[in-house]
């Protein structure tokens, strides 16, 4: 029977269907970080379990570390406190961790896929919802909630509904300044933030075909920005000359075996979907969010839509007013005070480039802070090997050291009250970026570009 | 995890659609390292003003609303983040019911795992509710897991509403997947040995 590529991956991890429709689901990968995981190593404890698959499992700190100075304690009492204990239990419990200071510590969804330890045909997962980064190598990759951290910790497998399968064709070129980030915006846009809810999301077409691992990574990893549970891409040769060579992927005769298997790993052709949508990415153009969720976006010269559905008047208002913005306005022109380019969708060296290129020889504008936040230690030494980190001085950016940061804003990287702020990262909720704070969604070559002009403008004017 | 069999009780109504769980709890109040004490910090940024003072048009600061342990939200509740800390703080704050027209996936299987129930509705009843609620505040609710109803004063009928066997059976007695899980060694050994390409 013709298979989607989803179902080939989850049959193989299927141990054994149980009464109810529910099935005892094999785990290969399992990443854990400082924020979701203590609870889940005590309850392990209190239970009187261990850990089934320790080596399966890879750790490192990025949620809460500070992005200055990781050379030296971490100020913050009760961060350091959670850092310290993830340090303890990765010893305790003979888990690899990848601290402060180590050359592979980094965002959990940037260090995976660059250590070669996401790889096709994988299930994966983290106690964050971004894990859905991973699907980029054609890989099940889903983010779960502590107590099911714990579930892995404790059999390698999760309890799971299977979820409808959808595919969403991106075809066409893409036009110029219109990058991965843009794609995936518009798609969010319109499907709305509850839109593939249910749903695993595989990316399918020439746009996507055409993307970089980099790329296709930013599309995967906003999946959940929909309410799917998961997006992947069926690997191809990109897949496969990015993860040569990597720290963990397999060498010699095993890489020729797994690359055998990761080519079967497609839908077949008459392969059924539960839902399918196209898009036609050559009409896509450079996007911004202009609300209080990430389905709330708009190509960056249109303007803020009049709201159709009366039905959800009040949240629509409110998030309006929360950004300070009205119904039908255009955005252009609009000053914004902080740049931050980072985050798991969004900071690795690819990404970095794309600034790097744009602003070598300009400036930033004076009012606007522009923070730059690797997503690894990998991407910040590659970055200063290239000389990126030269280029961004001279612009008047600050390149910082490898965490979340300002994504979710719980270490001291906060956006204050009431600023606006261009944002590559992946959500712009109230207060996402500190209390009060107003993200505005976009990609790292439209944050380059407000950060030199110090406000939004139509950037296919700004392009070389 | 406590069971959870039938409740009465009134509802705090929250007709705002896509809640996320960065409101839900803001990542600032995650660097707890245990379960406990997130009720405090449930919906932070709209309960409390930069001082910390309570927002009196915050329906959780409503004295009408006090003490009841059902809540009645948009659409789409629990979108984004995967933090269980969402589920614990509703949890910890006395909630043990959330009624929405339907709920993000992550924080569906995050509160069943906690113990809070999600109930889900057509949205005509949603806006039904949400109608009622605002006609009476103290609207008593009954929700009685074993029949799988929702009852409503001045309804003729019981609301009936789905929920997973298995997840029914866990909340009833206070089970969790973890028990189910160990059980399955067998059959996961047997797994990992036909899998031969795990290293």
């Amino acid at each position: 029977m013709a298979k989607t590529l989803f179902d080939k991956i989850w049959d193989a991890h299927v141990v054994r269907e149980v009464a109810g429709g529910l099935t005892v689901f094999y785990i290969d990968r399992h990443l854990i970080h400082e924020v979701t995981s203590p609870q889940a190593f005590d309850e392990l404890t209190a239970r009187g379990l261990t850990l089934r698959r320790p080596g399966q499992i890879v750790a490192t700190a990025d949620h809460n570390v500070p992005t200055r100075h990781q050379d030296q304690p971490i100020q913050d009492p009760l961060s350091r406190s959670q850092v310290d204990k993830l340090t303890e239990n990765c010893a305790k419990f003979g888990v690899e961790l990848y601290g402060l200071g180590h050359q592979y510590q980094g965002i959990v969804h940037v260090i995976g896929p660059e250590l070669g330890i996401t790889q096709p045909g994988l299930t994966m997962v983290c106690g964050d919802s971004h894990t859905s980064t991973h699907g980029a190598f054609g890989t099940i990759a889903f983010g779960i909630g502590t107590s099911q951290v714990t579930q892995v910790m404790a059999s390698q497998c999760l309890l799971l509904d299977k979820p409808k399968r959808m595919r969403i064709t991106l075809d066409g070129e893409l036009r110029p300044g219109v990058s991965a980030k843009d794609l995936i915006l518009h798609v969010i846009s319109q499907l709305g933030t509850g839109g593939a809810t249910g749903y695993f999301v595989e990316y399918a077409g020439s746009a996507i075909r055409a993307l970089s691992m980099e790329g296709r990574m930013t599309v995967c990893n906003m999946s959940i920005e929909m309410g799917a549970r998961g997006g992947l891409i069926a690997p191809d040769a990109t897949t496969f000359s990015y993860l040569e060579g990597r720290r963990f992927a397999p060498q010699g005769d095993n890489w020729d075996r797994a690359v055998a298997y990761w080519q079967t790993l497609y839908s077949d052709e008459d392969a059924q979907f539960d839902a399918e949508l196209q898009f036609d990415a050559s009409a896509i153009q450079p996007m911004i969010t202009y609300g209080t969720n990430p389905g709330m976006g708009i190509p960056l010269s249109a303007s803020i839509p009049m709201l159709a559905d009366a039905g959800e008047a009040a949240s629509f208002d409110k998030s309006l007013r929360y950004m300070g913005f009205e119904a039908g306005e255009s955005l252009l022109g609009k000053e914004i005070n902080y740049v931050f380019i980072g985050s798991c969708t969004n900071s690795r060296i690819e990404d970095l480039r794309t600034v790097a290129a744009y602003v070598k020889g300009k400036r930033k504008a004076a009012h606007v802070e522009a923070i730059i936040v690797p997503g690894s230690k990998q991407v910040e030494l590659q970055a200063i090997a290239e000389g990126i980190d030269q280029v961004l001085a001279d612009a008047g950016f600050e390149l910082r050291e490898p965490g979340c940061s300002a994504c979710l804003a719980m270490n001291d990287d906060k956006i204050p009250a009431g600023a606006y702020c261009v944002s590559t990262s992946n959500r712009n909720f109230e207060g996402r970026q500190g209390p009060g704070a107003r993200t505005l969604l976009a990609s790292p070559l439209v944050a380059a570009i407000t950060a030199v002009e110090g406000r939004l403008v139509d950037i296919t004017q700004y392009l070389n | 995890m406590e069971k959870f069999q039938t409740l009465q009780s009134g509802v705090v109504p929250l007709p705002i659609e896509n809640v996320d769980t960065d409101q839900i709890i803001p990542a600032r109040f995650l660097k707890a390292t245990t379960r406990e004490g997130f009720g405090a910090n449930l919906f932070a940024d709209w309960r409390y003003a930069a001082g910390g003072q309570p927002k009196t048009d915050f329906v959780l600061n409503d004295p009408r609303y006090q003490g009841h342990q059902i809540l009645l939200a948009g659409k789409n509740f629990g979108c984004g983040s995967s933090r269980e800390h969402a589920a614990w703080a509703l949890y910890d704050a006395g909630f043990r019911v959330v009624i929405s027209s339907y709920f993000a996936d992550i924080f569906r299987g995050n509160a069943l795992n906690t113990g809070l129930l999600p109930l889900q509705v057509s949205d005509e009843v949603l806006q039904a509710l949400f109608a009622a609620v605002a006609a009476d505040p103290q609207l008593p609710l009954t929700v009685d897991l074993g029949a799988q109803t929702l009852t409503v004063p001045g309804r003729t009928e019981a609301i009936s509403f789905e929920l997973d066997a298995y997840k029914k059976e866990c909340l009833l007695n206070g089970y969790d997947d973890i028990d189910f899980l160990i059980s399955q060694e067998a059959a996961i050994t047997a797994y990992e040995q036909q899998r031969s390409w795990i290293a």
